[in-house]
């Protein structure tokens, strides 16, 4: 049975790991090659990088820390985070990447999703969607690190975003990012129904109940964790025992 | 003892020879027809759409691993690769596979979501070098979104909206159609499997 996965994520400053809540007050957690080779083995399913770094300097590090990360990870590896064209996708392929994630450029410029998936294929395109609920109670599709309201209803993007070559959808709640209150299942079935590519749930998780709710209420395909691994919060295969022992199908034991 | 992985163009390459770097293993990504031809094994890797394989027919290269598979020597193709070991696809059906197994990929039905992507279980139905020290229903990575159906050659299979060749072999040729190279150490110890057999 296709199983479940889980996705441990990486935020990446300057090429050390990093993790805000709600997109602030960061704080320093280790570095990426090794926590990805951690994580690995700890059982996760995947490895995303995300890399925040701000500045142009910062930046240049990263496809070395890609390079590195890449190294001994034997398991899917995705990077994202300033990734606008389909030369920077092409020079972090060649570090070692075997998916891109694109937020604010396939927002400002829907057709880079098309142009990467047809040199690559749609297997290595994530369109990630950071959402956030209005007044009216839509979802609306911000940019630039949440920081831009684009006025697009994330539900109709999502869909864009399929019907350009996108091969996963990577859905981070804005209003649950780093609460640790559980993922956004309403926002996620909304997304997961409205698509036929797999989805990606991301921000608010806070303990392994909240992973099952999002796998059957939120019907995801794929949870990523983040500061709920690098804090011993909840050690992976545990996450994934617990995971098994509600009936979630996953790769348990690896 | 090199082996050749044959570039393309489809995809990302750099994982399998990383992989068969970390083993330890002699290899060269080449688009050479000549290095192809006279390479002790051979890998056609790949991701993506079907037609990508008619790169293959250029430059010679088809006739080259055509070449070294009349030698005898182990062939191994690894999704997009393993489909290209068939007749052909629906994908591209104009396009010819190598043809060396018969059968024709055809897309997942539509009640399932596709492509299929993520961790799945293998599950065993023949003798198998490439499996060897292998637990069946073990988990590897898949992203696809064709599939071939079980055929005589089929040694394990894999259930996604029905069963579908997940690993087939015969004699020294070998497919997969799964990621060995992201399947973690299983998949590590598949490629091991393919670097240790014995022309």
């Amino acid at each position: 049975m296709l199983t479940k996965r889980i996705i441990a994520c990486l935020d990446v400053d300057g090429g050390r790991v990093v993790k805000g809540v709600q997109f602030l007050n960061l704080r320093d957690a280790g570095d990426p090659a090794e926590l990805a080779f951690a994580h690995s083995k700890a059982g996760a399913d995947e490895i995303v990088l995300l890399d925040i770094s701000a500045t142009a300097e910062k930046r240049k590090t990263l496809l070395d820390t890609v390079r590195r990360t890449a190294r001994e990870l034997f398991i899917p590896f995705t990077v994202g985070g300033g990734v606008r064209t389909l030369d920077d996708a092409s020079s972090v392929f060649d570090a070692g990447a075997d998916k891109v994630s694109i937020n604010s450029a396939a927002l400002a410029d829907p057709g880079v999703i098309t142009c990467i998936a047809e040199r690559f294929g749609s297997q290595a395109v994530i369109v990630a969607i950071d959402a956030k609920r209005n007044n009216g109670g839509a979802y609306e599709a911000f940019a630039r690190g949440g920081r831009t309201p684009t006025g697009r209803d994330a539900v109709v993007w999502a869909r864009e975003a399929e019907s350009r070559g996108a091969g996963e959808i990577l859905l981070t709640s804005m209003d649950r990012d780093g609460t640790g209150k559980g993922f956004d299942c309403e926002l996620t079935s909304a997304i997961s129904d409205a698509v036929r590519i797999p989805v990606i749930a991301s921000g608010g998780a806070g303990s392994a109940r909240h992973f099952v709710e999002v796998f059957q209420e939120g019907r995801a395909d794929a949870a990523l964790a983040a500061s709920i691994l690098h804090y011993g919060v909840t050690e992976l295969a545990k996450l994934k025992q617990e995971l098994s022992s509600a009936g979630i199908p996953v790769r348990w034991p690896c | 003892m090199t082996i050749a992985i044959v570039d393309y163009g489809a995809g990302n390459l750099t994982s399998v020879k990383k992989a068969l770097d970390w083993l330890g293993q002699d290899s060269i990504v080449t688009a050479d027809a000549g290095e192809v031809a006279q390479a002790e094994k051979v890998i056609v890797p790949g991701v993506g759409h079907f037609s990508a394989t008619k790169a293959l027919n250029h430059n010679g290269l088809k006739d080259a691993i055509q070449t070294a598979i009349s030698r005898e020597i182990p062939f191994f193709g690894i999704c997009l690769g393993m489909q290209w070991m068939f007749a052909s696809s629906t994908e591209a059906p104009g396009v010819a596979g190598l043809g060396v197994f018969p059968g024709e990929c055809v897309h997942f039905p539509a009640d399932v979501k596709s492509p299929h992507v993520g961790w799945n279980q293998l599950q065993f139905v023949g003798k198998s070098q490439l499996l060897h020290d292998l637990p069946s229903e073990t988990f590897v990575y898949f992203t696809h979104s064709y599939r071939v159906p079980p055929v005589p050659e089929t040694v394990a299979t894999c259930e996604y909206g029905g069963v579908f060749s997940a690993v087939v072999e015969r004699d020294h040729l070998f497919g997969v159609q799964f990621h060995p190279e992201k399947s973690g150490p299983i998949g590590v110890k598949l490629l091991q499997n393919f670097c240790e057999l014995k022309c």
